[in-house]
């Protein structure tokens, strides 16, 4: 295999392998966003669930369980902020950090015990069996859960398009007076939205703990739920493109290490870098001047 | 405006009567330096399977010792942070002997402690002491682990088949060089054909960057691993997931890697510690500069895993035997870097003492990598 193959099957699988948590996190905080709210704790809600995740897992056995409860924990910690910014006066961002500070902080003081065990794993479906080399075969073994990410992205973007509660999330996003005027309940949508995304981000942090890199410690997450809430920047609030923006950044992050695998050993720190020029230059050539971000929630502003 | 001091007899009574017992205590403090309070801070999780954990398990044996109390503090930031750490556990908790054990606690913040408390002791792990410009009551001590890794190296030549072996370094300093190169030289000690390709992941702890390390290697064809990061459990449990060998480091990780666990280098802090503790309560000062390797007792093997061939325990065995006699030199001239760069003429060795190590700054032929 030559030099420029390995580095795109391991950029393959490296898209394949990161992206997962940042797809689920990233879905979670668009769901929230299209309801018009910030949730920057989705960071501490997936440290949290990176954790439960793990525990439940090694506690009980399965895995699968150990998925449940990190998205239930996630909706549980996501209702919480949804309840307090549902209140006067409350600000977005500043609650989202409370609430990333105490999850992260929770989750290291529950998670003390479960640094040193070896919990069950979520299994990969191996979908390179017909290829001969086993790097391939490898950057294949695919984690289930990120196929569950691609048809909860898919399913999101319908429901925004297609459906009812799509088009009244939608509406209370945009514009809270209309929304006040149909008589929606646009506190407790948002209150629902901020729930089930935090729940999302919930099942992106089990996949850190059960599929990859696969182990709890308490340096795990790299800031994963903060990126995402900047690809959903990028994605331009678009379910779909989510899945466009976590596959770029997994990639992206997997250039340095292939890369100085095959012997480009210099500027390793560039390389690293990857994933975070590419969404810089992204954002500054699709962003025209003049306007406002296209496809931004119109009830969505810092400030409140 | 005036405040009245009323110091009638009652009260000037009632405040003696509540400080006697304080002073009381004050006049029994000394007698209470019968228990010698030692403060351990770490820098990461006392359980990352790594460094941290290679000293708070020593730290745990000392606890067990007489008279001796421990204080710890774990997670605390290279920062003023460790400061006010190192304060409490002095003002606080009466610590007389101090161990900040990452590398950036040393300066400015370890130093600017010892010239605030110059009757407390620091002992720093790794720093580099030295006499005329550093105060008195601090000191550093260290292990020659490269002689761990060499023999990690021997091993491990003996179990690839691929002739690829693979190193996930964090960053390039002199210590993890010099790790890298051990390895290397051991393992080019018995096959020469064999190469080691590193790759730095440019921070000390970042597991999903060590787990794209290690499935690069994998990808490599890279079939023994091994590493110099803070906590290797991610690196070994990724390894033994993709059915690689592995050699451990900092401390034992066979539990990760039942199958492929070759053997590892560890710390044996205990050695130090103990040594340094039971100097205190003879009321000495312990060393301003300790250092030692495997036949100081600083640094040991794991036990050789059920993949371990008895040729490589053999020649493991063999080879350790005469590092064990002291003197033992992995660099000997003529040494060339993988530049081609003449590191060493011949005729010159560098036994694991030797200072020119510590400031390390290539990379030894047959190892596949870069420092920028």
């Amino acid at each position: 295999m030559d030099a420029i193959t390995t580095v795109l099957v391991a950029m393959l699988g490296g898209a394949l392998r990161v992206s997962t948590p940042f797809l689920f996190v990233s879905l979670g905080e668009c769901l929230t966003e299209r309801a018009g709210r910030i949730n920057l704790g989705n960071e501490g809600v997936m440290v949290f669930g990176a954790m439960i995740a793990y525990a439940t897992s090694y506690e009980t056995g399965s895995p699968w369980l150990g998925v449940l409860v990190a998205a239930g924990c996630g909706m549980l910690i996501g209702g919480l902020h949804g309840l307090v910014c549902g209140m006067r006066g409350v600000n977005d961002v500043a609650m989202g950090i409370a609430i990333m500070l105490a999850g992260t902080g929770l989750a290291f003081f529950f998670g003390k015990p479960y640094v040193q065990p070896s919990a069950p794993l979520l299994p990969n479906i191996p979908l390179g069996g017909w290829a001969d080399s086993p790097q391939l075969q490898n950057a294949l073994a695919v984690s289930p859960l990120f196929f569950l990410g691609l048809a909860g992205a898919f399913a999101m973007a319908w429901m925004f398009r297609a459906t009812r509660m799509g088009l009244r999330i939608r509406i209370v996003g945009e514009s809270e007076d209309a929304a006040r005027a149909l008589g929606l309940p646009v506190e407790r949508m948002r209150f629902l939205a901020t729930a089930a995304g935090s729940g999302l981000a919930g099942i992106g942090g089990a996949f850190l703990s059960l599929c990859y890199p696969a182990s709890w410690n308490e340096g795990l997450s790299s800031g994963q739920g903060l990126m995402a809430v900047a690809l959903v920047v990028f994605a331009r609030w678009n379910p779909v493109h989510c899945i466009t923006a976590a596959l770029l950044f997994g990639a992206a992050g997997a250039l340095g290490p292939s890369l100085q695998t095959i012997g480009i050993t210099w500027g390793y720190y560039l390389f690293y870098a990857a994933p975070y020029a590419v969404t810089l230059a992204i954002l500054v050539a699709t962003v025209q001047p003049g306007r406002t971000l296209k496809g931004m929630p119109g009830e969505l502003s810092i400030g409140r | 405006m005036t405040t009245r001091h009323d110091l009638s007899r009652r009260s000037l009574l009632q405040g003696v009567a509540l400080t006697a017992p304080a002073l009381a205590l004050g006049v029994t403090g000394p007698a209470r330096a019968a228990t010698t309070t030692i403060g351990f801070i770490y820098v990461g999780p006392k359980d990352d399977y790594g460094y941290n954990q290679a000293h708070a398990e020593a730290a745990a044996v000392l606890k067990k010792m007489k008279d001796i109390r421990l204080v710890e503090e774990e997670k605390v930031a290279e920062t003023a942070d460790v400061e006010r750490t190192m304060e409490s556990m002095i003002r606080l908790d009466g610590a007389s002997l101090i161990f900040p054990t990452s590398f950036g606690y040393f300066d400015p913040y370890m130093l600017r402690m010892a010239a605030k408390y110059p009757k407390v002791q620091f002992r720093h792990c790794g720093g580099l002491w030295t006499k005329d410009k550093h105060p008195m009551n601090t000191g550093s001590y260290f292990g020659y682990i490269g002689m761990g890794q060499y023999l990690n190296g021997v091993v491990a030549a003996h179990a690839t088949k691929t002739k690829k072996l693979g190193f996930v370094a964090a960053k390039p300093i002199p210590q993890v060089l010099v790790n890298i190169n051990s390895f290397a030289m051991g393992a080019r000690s018995v096959d020469p054909s064999i190469t080691v390709q590193v790759i730095f992941t440019g921070e000390w702890s970042m597991p999903v960057k060590e787990a794209e390390a290690t499935n690069s290697l994998a990808g490599q064809g890279v079939d023994v691993v091994t590493c110099h990061v803070d906590g290797p459990k991610v690196v070994i449990e990724t390894a033994e997931r993709r059915g690689m060998f592995t050699c451990g480091y900092h401390a034992d990780q066979s539990r990760l890697a039942p199958k492929g666990y070759l053997t590892g280098a560890e710390w044996n802090w205990i050695k130090v510690y103990s040594d340094f503790a039971e100097g205190m309560k003879a009321g000495k000062a312990p060393g301003n500069f300790v250092r030692g390797g495997l036949s100081d007792g600083f640094v040991k093997m794991s036990a050789y895993g059920p993949a371990v061939p008895a040729a490589a325990k053999a020649r493991a065995e063999a080879v350790k035997a005469e590092i064990m006699k002291g003197g033992f030199a992995a660099f000997t001239g003529p040494l060339k870097d993988n530049k081609g760069t003449t590191v060493l003429p011949a005729g010159k060795a560098l036994p694991e003492t030797a200072v020119e190590l510590e400031s390390t700054n290539w990379l030894v032929e047959g190892v596949i990598g870069a420092i920028a």
